[in-house]
């Protein structure tokens, strides 16, 4: 058979079958899914159930709930989680509350060329390193650095939030910002116009159109957006570290402690489930509250 | 109602001070091709846009300078612009719930509202999950249940089928008789202009080029473009100069012309069979063309009485060539 045939022959095959033409596009990426992230995964829950003995060091493959227990039990661990789930969710309201306005403008105000330059803007910080972006907040924040400056220049006390958790939520809400503008934005470019003039032409006021009309149809986008900016803190540990100062560790301090430090890796990843449980936690409750009816 | 209102975006003149009266209770449309400034000047009339000149004042109060909700009117919008997170219940509620109306005299003002657009079994649906000719029926109710002075429809039948368009024009037509408030309606289909209106108005580049009754502006046309977008017509030469001839009015025969009528001889150029009626388009033997359409009477395929190239005469009353006013002003442009 000559091998022109035999492509006929297979092209043919797959025409009367859509479904195998399915399974054959998906295959490569799901096999790279199951094994490399949903085996780790795997992998990774199951040793949070073993131990490491003291003394040698070697993980203790027996089934246990302790590493658990000491998370719950213990209150630095409790301290952790609380504080990292606080700053996602301060954070993650502080860029709704930001964004809002930012991609209202961009998307319904200004002109498009306009548009396309602000978004370019918008997104070029992303371009950055993100240890460059925090590092020159290190150097606005701290004591010598801008703005302690200005402050003396105005005569005003000195703020001192170097080395606080309000340095690591005003730099955690600048970082992660963009990530909730952009599905924002795409979320108001989708409301025609014709809404919000029919809105305006049944006597609707501007807050009440934002209330009834803006607000819930861009609902999906600013769950979008707040699954980035909790998710991205929740799993941050270079923040913490650099901008925090003492007593500001997060869940991701804890995991580089046990696992690099203390070589616990059992206990490392017992932690990274509780990560894992507020992230899963988070989503059901955004589904609950309707956020993806509309995908 | 209006005077000398205009409007300019950027160097484009949209609408010309345009002056305009339009009675209590009258079905009032606005016609005109796409970019004659129709749709700009209801936009005016809501309060979307503001004029850079003129005014505009309903019932005797100058509205030109509030917002659409202090104006008493309505708009239904050509692409319906219902919200899509509420029913259509909720649709029709928004404008009174706004208004802050208590809920049981709400209820049924909107239940009325859908019961007048003969959607009441529709009230808990989505407007996802309307068809076109639904979605447009919300839309109305909507704007009717908050009773405007005026209600300002723009295109509000464009994105619907043949069949649907007509039946709505019917409905719209009954509901407006219902409720007795003036329609203020902007079309670029001049039969449903012809079909619906007590008055209407053809636009231009800007500025009406004729208000009338629509019996008046199809038989009598200000000008030739208004001759020649409402219906089709001839424009012929007579001695009195020139004249807007409707092809209806044109008879083929094959005999010479009556005593009575004018008419000149030629061939038949072009036959094209639309059903109810069949349209000539016949070569005169001085070279003008001319469009003839005679009613299909009979069912024995009659329409193949003329064929392509048949000598035939084309007559007419002398009366029914109605004689064109000295050029508009926009043609002296």
């Amino acid at each position: 058979m000559s091998d022109r045939g035999l492509r006929q022959r297979v092209g043919a095959a797959l025409w009367r079958r859509p479904w195998l033409r399915g399974v054959l596009t998906l295959s490569p990426p799901l096999l790279w899914f199951l094994v490399i992230y949903l085996a780790s995964l795997v992998v990774m829950l199951v040793t949070a159930f073993f131990t490491v003995n003291s003394l040698t060091g070697n993980v203790v493959y027996q089934w246990t709930w302790s590493n658990f227990s000491q998370i719950l039990t213990q209150s630095v661990y409790g301290s952790i989680i609380l504080r990292t789930l606080l700053m996602a969710i301060a954070v993650t309201i502080t860029d709704i509350l930001l964004a809002l306005p930012f991609a209202f403008f961009l998307a319904k105000v200004v002109s498009r060329r306009w548009r396309q330059l602000l978004l370019g803007l918008l997104l070029m910080p992303l371009w950055a390193s993100y240890l460059a972006k925090v590092y020159a907040w290190i150097n606005i924040l701290s004591n010598k650095g801008v703005l302690p400056g200005i402050e003396s220049k105005l005569g005003i006390p000195p703020t001192h939030i170097a080395y606080t958790n309000i340095a690591m939520w005003i730099v955690f809400s600048y970082l992660w910002l963009p990530f909730m503008i952009v599905p924002i934005y795409g979320a108001f470019e989708r409301v025609p116009d014709s809404l919000l003039e029919a809105s305006s032409d049944l006597g609707a006021g501007s807050w009440i159109t934002f209330r009834w009309v803006l607000l819930p149809m861009v609902l999906p986008g600013i769950v979008a957006g707040s699954i980035f900016t909790f998710s991205l803190t929740l799993g941050d540990f270079i923040t913490p570290l650099l901008i925090g100062g003492s007593n500001s560790d997060f869940i991701g301090n804890a995991i580089y402690d046990s696992a690099l430090n203390g070589g616990n890796l059992p206990f490392a990843a017992a932690l990274a489930f509780v990560s894992i449980a507020i992230m899963a936690i988070y989503l059901l409750l955004a589904r609950f509250a309707g956020a993806f009816e509309a995908l | 109602m209006l005077r000398g209102v205009s409007k300019h975006f950027g160097d484009h003149a949209a609408v010309r001070e345009v002056d305009l009266d339009i009675a209590r209770g009258e079905f009032f449309t606005m016609l005109g091709p796409s970019g004659s400034g129709k749709t700009t000047l209801l936009r005016l009339i809501a309060g979307f846009e503001v004029p850079d000149a003129g005014s505009i004042s309903l019932r005797g109060v100058d509205v030109t300078n509030r917002p659409p909700y202090q104006r008493g009117v309505n708009t239904v919008f050509q692409d319906y612009a219902l919200f899509p997170h509420f029913t259509v219940a909720g649709n029709v509620a928004y404008g009174l719930r706004v208004r802050k109306v208590a809920r049981s005299e709400r209820e049924s003002r909107v239940r009325a509202a859908l019961e007048m657009v003969r959607m009441t079994e529709f009230a808990d649906r989505k407007p996802a999950q309307l068809s076109g000719g639904q979605r447009q029926r919300v839309a109305l109710a909507r704007a009717i249940v908050n009773e405007p002075e005026v209600l300002l429809l723009d295109e509000p039948l464009g994105a619907l089928d043949l069949k649907l368009r007509q039946e709505m024009q019917v409905e719209l037509k009954r509901i407006q008789r219902q409720i007795g408030i003036t329609f203020i309606y902007v079309t670029h289909d001049q039969e449903e202009a012809l079909t619906m209106s007590d008055r209407l108005a053809v636009f231009r580049d800007g500025q009406i080029e004729q208000i009338g009754h629509p019996v008046d502006v199809y038989e009598q046309p200000a000008t030739e473009f208004v001759a020649g977008f409402v219906g089709t017509s001839n424009v012929i030469t007579t001695q009195h100069g020139r004249a807007v001839l409707r092809p209806e009015k044109v008879e083929l025969s094959t005999g010479s012309v009556a005593a009575d009528r004018e008419g000149a001889a030629g061939h038949v150029a072009d036959v094209a069979y639309l059903g109810m009626v069949t349209r000539y388009t016949v070569q005169l033997d001085d070279g003008r063309l001319i469009t003839a359409v005679q009613q299909n009477r009979s069912t024995d395929g009659e329409h193949g009485r003329f064929a392509p190239g048949d000598v035939v005469t084309a007559s007419w009353n002398v009366a029914d060539a109605f004689p064109l006013k000295t050029m508009s002003a926009t043609e002296i442009q």
